[in-house]
C-alpha cells in the first residue's frame, strides 16, 4: 500500500472517529431535552425544567467540541482527498455547503438563544428554541448523511468527458433511498447514546444517594427512550439496512460475515476469527441458516460469497470490517437485553430500589459510543475499495501533492491537540456532573445576551 | 453562471472577514487593551453570542467554493496543506479560549485562556492575511493545476515561493492593523469606560499605521502582479473600489474624532469589503493565478462545476443564505447595545 495513501486514510479516520463522539452525543440528547421541556410544560414540575437546564449544559459543552472537531472534517476533503474533491465537489458539495448554510446557522443563532435566553423567554418561547436546537442538529446530520450515502450508492448524478460528477436532481440526492434508511440507523443509534448517557447519570446518583428527584428523571427518560432506539435500532434500521445493502454491495455483505463461499442456507457467524489466505473462520459459533433468513426471508436462499467477486473489489481490510460489523450487531443486541429489563423494573415500579440494574446501566454509558463507532466503520471499511462505490477507487482520490511526511505531521499535531481537548472536556464534565442538577453556578454567564436594556 | 458564483464567493469571504474580522480583532487587542479581569470579560461578552455564527461564514464560504469551483477548493486546499492546518489548530485552541474561560473562573486560568485567545486570535489574522496575499502573487501550480507549498523558502516572491515571503509578509501586517482597526471599532461599540476610552487611543494610534500600510500594499502588489490593473484598465468604473478604500480610511478617521461610535465601525467595514472587492476585480477571471505561467492557472472556466450543477445549486444556496441571513439578523437585534458586565446578570 502507498504510504501516503495509508497515512491520508488514518487521518481521515482519526479526526472523523474523533469528531463522531460528539454529535452523536448532542443529536441524542436534543430530543430528549424537548422531552423534558414538554414534561416541564405538561407538568408544571421544575424539577423537569432543571433537569432539561443540566442537559443543556452537557449539551452545550458538546456541541462546542462537535464544532471544533467538525470544521476540520470539511476542510479536510480538500487538504487530504484532492482528487476526490475535484472529481466530486459537483455532488457532494452541496450537501455539504447546505449543512453549512442551513443547519449550522439554525443551530448557532439558537443555541445561543436557548443557552442564554431562557430568562428572557417565555416557557414556550426557551420550548421552541430548544426545538429549533433539536431540529438544526437533526437536520445537519441528515446532510452529512446525504453526502456519505451518495458515497455508497451514487443516484442522480451524470458523469463529465473530463471524469467529473455532475448533480442532476438534489431531490434525488436528498431522497436517496440509501441515504434515508442510514439516516434513520444512524439517528436512532445517537438516540441510543443519549438515552444511555442519561440513565447513567441518573443511576450514579440514584446509587450515591443524592440528587435523587433528578435522578429518578434521568433513569425513566432514558430507559424509556432507550427501549424505543434500541428495538428501532435493530427493526426496522437495521434490518432495512442489511437487506439493502446485501442487494447493492453484496461484496461488503460477504465480507461482514466472512462468507467466502457462495452457501445456500447461509449461517450467521457469533463468533469466531476470519483467516483471509485460508478463507476460513477459526472456532465458528454459527448459528445455522440464519444469514439466508435475515437477508431474503427464508433459510433457503443462497447468500453469495466473496468467492462471486474479484478479489480486487473486495473490502480492503477484511478482519477490520468482519469485527467492527460484529461488535456494532453484538452490542446492538445487548443494548436492547438491558434497557428491556430495565423498562421491566420500571414498569414494576422496583428499578429505583434494584441496584444490581442500576449498576449496568450506570456502567453501560460507554457501550454506545463503541457501538456507533463500530457501526461507522462497518459502513466505511465496508464501502473500500471504493471512494463511490463501483464508480472512483480510494487510491484514485488522495492529495498526490501532499508527502506522507507532511500528512504524518498534522496527524501527530491532531493528536496532541485532540488529547488536549479531550482533558478539558473529561475535567468539565465530571465537574458538571459531580455538582448535580441542583447546585454549581450556571455553566454561561448568563450575561451575554443581556443587552443595553437589561 | 461562473461569474455569479465567482461574485457570490467573493462576497461570502468579504462577509466572513467583515464579521469574523471583528471578533479577531477583539482578540488581537484582548492582552493590551483590556486589563482588568471586569474589562477582559466585556471584550468576551461583547462577542460571546456572535463569534461561532461568524465562524459559519468560514465554513459556509468554504463549502460553496467546494461545490462552485471543485478544482480550486481541491488544489488550493492541498497546496496550502501546511497553512491550513495550523488555521484549523488555531481555531480550534482559540475556541476553547473563549468557550472555557466562562467554565473556569479560577484566574491562573483566566490568564491562561486570555493568552490562548489573543495569540490563536493574532496568528489567524496573520494567515488569513498571508493567504490573500498567496492569491494576489500566484503560486507554482503545475500542469495539472495542483502544487504545494512549504511554509516559506527564502523569502522571496519568485518562481519557487513560501507561504511566507516579504510580500504575504506585509500582507499579513497589513491584515493584522486592519483587522486589530475594525476589532477596536466593534469594541468601541459595545463598551463603555475606562476600556472604551483605552479602544480609542489604540484606534488613533494604529490609523497612520494603516493608511501607510495600505499605500505600501497597494504599491507592493501592483510591483509583484502588474496584470492586475488590467481590468482596471478596461473598465475605469472599476476604480470606484479604491475610491471607496480611501473613503473607508478617512471615515475612520472622521468618526472617531467625532466621537459617532456606529458610523466609524461601518467605515471599517467599507474599507475591509472595498479591499476585497479590490483585490477580486483585479484577479477575474482568474481564481488562483499561476507564477509558471497564465496557462496553468485555475480560472473561472477551468474550475466551475457543470452548469446543470450550478443551476440546481444556485436555487438551493438562494433559499439557505436568506434563512441564514434571517436569522443573522435575529440574533445581532437581540444583541444590540452596549454590554455591561455585571449589571446585565439580572
Amino acid at each position: 500500500m502507498n504510504d501516503a495513501l495509508f497515512l491520508h486514510r488514518i487521518h481521515f479516520a482519526f479526526t472523523v472517529t474523533y469528531h463522531y463522539i460528539f454529535p452523536q452525543l448532542t443529536m441524542g440528547l436534543a430530543p430528549l431535552i424537548v422531552i423534558l421541556k414538554t414534561l416541564h410544560l405538561r407538568t408544571g414540575n421544575p424539577a423537569y425544567n432543571q433537569a432539561a437546564r443540566f442537559w443543556t449544559k452537557v449539551f452545550g459543552i458538546n456541541f462546542l467540541a462537535g464544532v471544533v472537531t467538525g470544521i476540520p472534517m470539511e476542510f479536510q476533503f480538500g487538504t487530504n482527498w484532492a482528487r476526490f474533491s475535484q472529481i466530486t465537489g459537483g455532488v457532494i458539495a452541496l450537501p455539504l455547503a447546505m449543512e453549512g448554510v442551513f443547519s449550522f446557522f439554525l443551530e448557532s443563532a439558537f443555541l445561543g438563544l436557548f443557552l442564554f435566553g431562557e430568562k428572557r423567554l417565555s416557557p414556550k418561547g426557551h420550548w421552541w428554541a430548544a426545538f429549533l436546537v433539536f431540529l438544526g442538529s437533526w437536520l445537519s446530520g441528515f446532510f452529512i448523511v446525504a453526502a456519505d450515502g451518495w458515497m455508497q450508492h451514487p443516484v442522480a448524478y451524470q458523469r463529465l468527458a473530463d471524469g467529473s460528477f455532475q448533480l442532476t436532481s438534489f431531490w434525488g440526492v436528498l431522497a436517496n433511498p440509501w441515504t434515508l434508511i442510514q439516516y434513520a440507523h444512524t439517528m436512532s443509534g445517537a438516540v441510543i447514546t443519549g438515552a444511555f448517557a442519561m440513565a447513567a447519570v441518573g443511576a450514579f446518583y440514584l446509587l450515591a444517594n443524592r440528587n435523587l428527584e433528578s435522578g429518578r428523571i434521568f433513569v425513566r427518560v432514558g430507559v424509556i427512550a432507550g427501549i424505543a432506539a434500541s428495538v428501532f435500532q435493530i427493526f426496522p434500521s437495521g434490518d432495512l439496512h442489511g437487506k439493502y445493502m446485501a442487494a447493492h454491495q453484496p461484496a461488503t455483505t460477504a465480507a461482514m460475515e466472512a462468507l467466502f463461499h457462495s452457501t445456500t442456507g447461509a449461517p450467521m457467524v457469533i463468533l469466531g476469527q476470519p483467516d483471509v489466505e485460508k478463507r476460513t473462520i477459526d472456532n465458528p459459533i454459527v448459528v445455522d441458516k440464519a444469514l439466508s433468513f435475515l437477508i431474503y426471508g427464508t433459510t433457503r436462499a443462497e447468500v453469495k460469497g466473496l468467492d462471486q467477486f474479484p478479489p480486487q473489489d473486495w473490502p480492503t481490510n477484511i478482519p477490520l470490517l468482519y469485527f467492527a460489523y460484529h461488535v456494532m450487531a453484538g452490542l446492538g443486541t445487548i443494548f436492547v437485553a438491558i434497557m428491556a429489563a430495565s423498562a421491566l423494573l420500571l414498569w414494576k415500579r422496583v428499578l429505583f430500589g434494584a441496584r444490581w440494574m442500576l449498576w449496568i446501566l450506570m456502567l453501560a454509558f460507554p457501550f454506545p459510543y463503541i457501538a456507533n463507532t463500530a457501526g461507522w466503520f462497518t459502513a466505511e471499511v465496508g464501502r473500500q475499495p471504493w471512494l463511490v462505490y463501483g464508480l472512483l477507487r480510494t487510491g484514485e482520490g488522495f492529495s498526490a501533492n501532499v508527502s506522507a511526511a507532511n500528512t504524518l505531521f498534522t496527524l501527530l499535531g491532531f493528536m496532541g491537540m485532540y488529547a488536549l481537548l479531550s482533558i478539558f472536556l473529561i475535567f468539565l464534565l465530571t465537574r458538571l456532573i459531580g455538582q448535580g442538577p441542583e447546585g454549581g453556578a450556571p455553566a454561561h454567564a448568563p450575561a451575554t445576551l443581556s443587552g443595553g436594556e437589561a | 453562471m461562473g461569474t455569479i458564483w465567482y461574485s457570490l464567493v467573493a462576497l461570502m469571504l468579504a462577509g466572513y472577514v467583515v464579521l469574523d474580522g471583528f471578533d479577531l480583532g477583539a482578540g488581537a487587542l484582548h492582552l493590551v487593551a483590556a486589563r482588568t479581569d471586569a474589562e477582559r470579560r466585556a471584550v468576551l461578552e461583547s462577542i460571546g453570542p456572535v463569534w461561532d455564527g461568524n465562524e459559519v461564514w468560514l465554513l459556509a464560504a468554504g463549502g460553496t467554493l467546494f461545490y462552485a469551483f471543485p478544482l480550486l477548493y481541491a488544489s488550493s486546499f492541498s497546496g496550502f496543506y501546511l497553512a491550513l492546518n495550523i488555521v484549523l489548530w488555531l481555531l480550534v485552541f482559540r475556541a476553547l479560549g473563549i468557550e472555557f474561560r466562562m467554565h473556569l473562573a479560577h484566574p491562573l486560568w483566566c490568564a491562561f485562556f486570555d493568552a490562548a485567545f489573543s495569540a490563536a486570535s493574532i496568528l489567524l489574522i496573520v494567515f488569513f492575511g498571508a493567504a490573500l496575499g498567496n492569491v494576489l502573487r500566484g503560486v507554482p501550480l503545475g500542469g495539472d493545476h495542483y502544487f504545494f507549498a512549504p511554509l516559506w523558502t527564502d523569502f522571496r516572491t519568485g518562481a519557487n515561493p513560501g507561504i511566507l515571503d516579504w510580500y504575504t509578509v506585509l500582507c499579513a501586517v497589513l491584515a493584522l492593523v486592519a483587522v486589530a482597526v475594525h476589532g477596536a471599532l466593534y469594541l468601541i461599540l459595545k463598551t463603555e469606560g475606562d476600556l472604551n476610552a483605552r479602544l480609542r487611543v489604540w484606534v488613533k494610534r494604529l490609523w497612520p499605521a494603516l493608511v501607510a500600510l495600505s499605500a505600501i500594499g497597494l504599491a507592493a502588489t501592483v510591483f509583484v502582479r502588474p496584470q492586475l490593473l488590467d481590468n482596471y484598465r478596461a473598465a475605469p468604473v472599476a476604480w470606484i473600489v479604491p475610491v471607496l478604500v480611501a473613503a473607508g480610511l478617512a471615515g475612520i478617521f472622521y468618526f472617531t474624532r467625532t466621537g459617532s461610535e456606529r458610523n466609524a465601525f461601518l467605515a471599517s467595514c467599507v474599507y475591509i469589503v472595498a479591499t476585497l472587492v479590490g483585490a477580486a476585480v483585479g484577479l477575474y477571471p482568474a481564481l488562483l493565478p499561476s507564477s509558471t505561467g497564465p496557462a496553468n492557472s485555475i480560472t473561472i472556466s477551468n474550475a466551475a462545476a457543470g452548469d446543470a450543477s450550478l443551476s440546481i445549486g444556485l436555487i438551493w444556496w438562494s433559499i439557505g443564505m436568506a434563512v441564514a441571513l434571517g436569522y443573522t439578523v435575529v440574533v445581532y437585534s437581540m444583541f444590540k447595545g452596549k454590554v455591561r458586565p455585571g449589571a446585565a446578570g439580572e
